[in-house]
């Protein structure tokens, strides 16, 4: 099913249409070096990938998806502005859920284009809802942008926004992290290691990598969290008022008014968000009914950082999204060394569509 | 006839043979000391197979034994999903030792899973490439920072003498079992307060693939009497 030649003659007509839009059509290896995912992603990448050694060039993986071949493709050429589009196979483990497909077709449009980012974010999403026309799927939508725009805005120190926008995509974390720094209270063994005249003085042997100076480097900066005020109550019920926000998009910007006026720090990012709505509605989209949820994307790989968005069969929802994508300008900034390009895009399962078009 | 797969060699054997004895069912190698074959008294329709501890999971889940007993690290570890492909039937009380992480003692500002992933940002910033911790158990320890929310570390496999891996500079911290600690305080290295994975033991295990016959399954019901499990 995830291959057959019903999906891909549905590729083909997906890839089609994304390029009578002005994608230009492109390809990519299947075996990409593995170097750079493992960079990026960590070891959750070896859980969720085929990695396979090779004897010369080392690591190699089975493309889990098309994004970092795609933006290592743009920032190479140099295009600016670009629009691309692709149709291929991906591979992916499932160690849960056996059911679902380890190998299918993705079909993506990709917009590198940082004249009028909200155009091109609403261009991204109507290209993709224009694929699954006809079909029973329903949008939700998030911005990872206002979020991370929040924390940037909290009042207390850069080592505390740091942490937090670290794990920003591991909301457990995250959340134990705002308890503390709204707390104060920390582990006993940091009490004591902070009371301790001399922090070193059991320690009688030194071995590895990481040096004296280091931890000593680490202590300085628990004793400058230590003597930082926690952060007030009424900025982190601010930072859950915006996460549990699940609501029309409509809705949800006035909600994001309300809240800017005591955090003016996201007041870019609602401004942002407002024009992606009047750009959406200018492309026909129903903005008044589109659902926008405040935590939404959170769970993906980490490399979206702004608009998010996902296409869900509406009688299947065992089924994974029909579609995804979002905006990922920081992962063209860790791609290009230093040279940035904003970026949005998204990609269709055309297997997926089939299987909700026939039943 | 069901296949009972058990170590086939050293402690886990002996102790093995020991808990099926004390139960009324005698395990024991037959024909010389070096040949891996096996017999089983006091019941029928039991086959004694025994192998590596390490190949009993992948044994089971594959249907060639229908019983085994191994540690219950190896089946986390080994089988993905492990719980849909095999069920715990008794946890035997020995053969016990912690999966735990572990890191240098001169770390003094490292004690908890928190202080990890901070100290693991740090050093990805200063050194450039991510922390690494040395393992042989890389789905258990990844499945368990994933669950903790600690970023920006790396595996790297260590199939034997792992504690030392942080001397030689090849790790930065491990992920390993230990029973007593012994060898980790004498590598200069200590246990982290919130850093036990998985507390292991040899464990009864039957396979749960679907094609048993009946007769099979009139066997198994009639050992679990026998073993009072």
């Amino acid at each position: 099913m995830p291959t057959s030649p019903e999906t891909l003659t549905e590729a083909r007509r997906l890839r089609d249409l994304f390029a009578a839009k002005g994608g230009r059509v492109i390809k990519a290896d299947v075996l990409q070096p593995a170097g750079t995912l493992l960079d990026l992603y960590g070891e959750d990448i070896r859980a969720r990938s085929y990695l396979t050694a090779d004897p010369l060039r080392g690591e190699m993986v089975l493309r889990p998806d098309f994004t970092v071949p795609v933006v290592q493709m743009h920032m190479e050429s140099r295009a600016d502005p670009a629009r691309y589009t692709y149709s291929g196979k991906v591979f992916r483990k499932q160690e849960e859920d056996e059911t679902r497909a380890n190998e299918y077709v993705q079909v993506g449009y990709e917009v590198f284009d940082g004249q009028n980012p909200a155009a091109a974010d609403a261009e991204v999403f109507a290209a993709i809802a224009d694929g699954l026309s006809g079909l029973p799927v329903r949008a939700a939508t998030g911005d990872i942008g206002v979020l991370m725009a929040a924390v940037r805005g909290l009042n207390t120190t850069d080592a505390r926004k740091a942490a937090l926008l670290r794990h920003i995509w591991r909301p457990a974390r995250f959340r134990a992290l705002l308890k503390r720094f709204g707390s104060g209270a920390v582990a006993p063994s940091r009490v004591a290691l902070l009371a301790a005249d001399d922090p070193f003085a059991s320690v009688t042997s030194d071995i590895g990598l990481r040096s004296r100076a280091e931890v000593e480097a680490r202590i300085a900066a628990l004793r400058a969290d230590a003597v930082a005020p926690p952060i007030a109550k009424d900025e982190i019920g601010l930072i859950d008022a915006i996460l549990n926000l699940r609501e029309t998009a409509t809705n949800v910007l006035s909600a994001l008014r309300d809240i800017a006026v005591d955090m003016p720090a996201i007041g870019d990012a609602v401004t942002r968000m407002d024009a992606r709505l009047a750009a959406l509605d200018a492309r026909g989209v129903d903005v008044a009914a589109l659902e926008f949820e405040g935590s939404y994307g959170r769970t993906s790989l980490e490399y979206y950082d702004g608009f998010v968005f996902g296409f869900y069969a509406v009688d299947r929802p065992e089924l994974p999204p029909v579609a995804t994508g979002g905006r990922y300008d920081a992962l063209t900034a860790q791609l290009g060394q230093g040279r940035a390009v904003p970026a949005v895009g998204g990609v269709i399962r055309p297997d997926l569509a089939l299987e909700i078009r026939t039943c | 006839m069901l296949k009972l797969g058990v170590p086939s060699k050293g402690r886990l054997m002996e102790k093995t043979f020991d808990w099926f004895g004390a139960r009324g069912v005698t395990l024991r190698k037959s024909g010389s000391e070096r040949e891996y074959a096996g017999a089983v008294d006091g019941i029928d329709g039991i086959e004694l197979v025994l192998l590596s501890a390490g190949e009993i999971p992948r044994e089971l889940a594959a249907g060639n034994i229908h019983l085994g007993v191994t540690g219950s690290d190896l089946v986390r570890e080994k089988l993905a999903n492990w719980d849909a492909r095999v069920a715990t039937l008794a946890p035997m009380g020995f053969g016990g030792a912690d999966l735990i992480i572990a890191v240098p003692q001169a770390w003094v500002d490292v004690s908890t899973l928190d202080d990890l992933d901070a100290a693991a940002a740090a050093f990805r910033r200063t050194h450039g490439f991510r922390m690494r911790i040395a393992t042989k158990y890389h789905r258990l320890v990844r499945e368990f920072l994933r669950d903790q929310g600690v970023a920006d570390y790396q595996l790297i496999d260590s199939q034997g003498a792992t504690e030392g891996t942080v001397k030689n500079e090849t790790a930065e911290a491990i992920a390993d079992i230990t029973s007593t600690g012994e060898t980790l305080r004498a590598n200069g290295l200590k246990i982290l307060d919130d850093g036990l994975i998985h507390a292991s033991q040899a464990t009864l295990f039957r396979g749960r693939r679907n094609d048993w016959t009946n007769e099979q399954r009139v066997e198994l019901t009639a050992l679990l009497r026998v073993l009072d499990i």
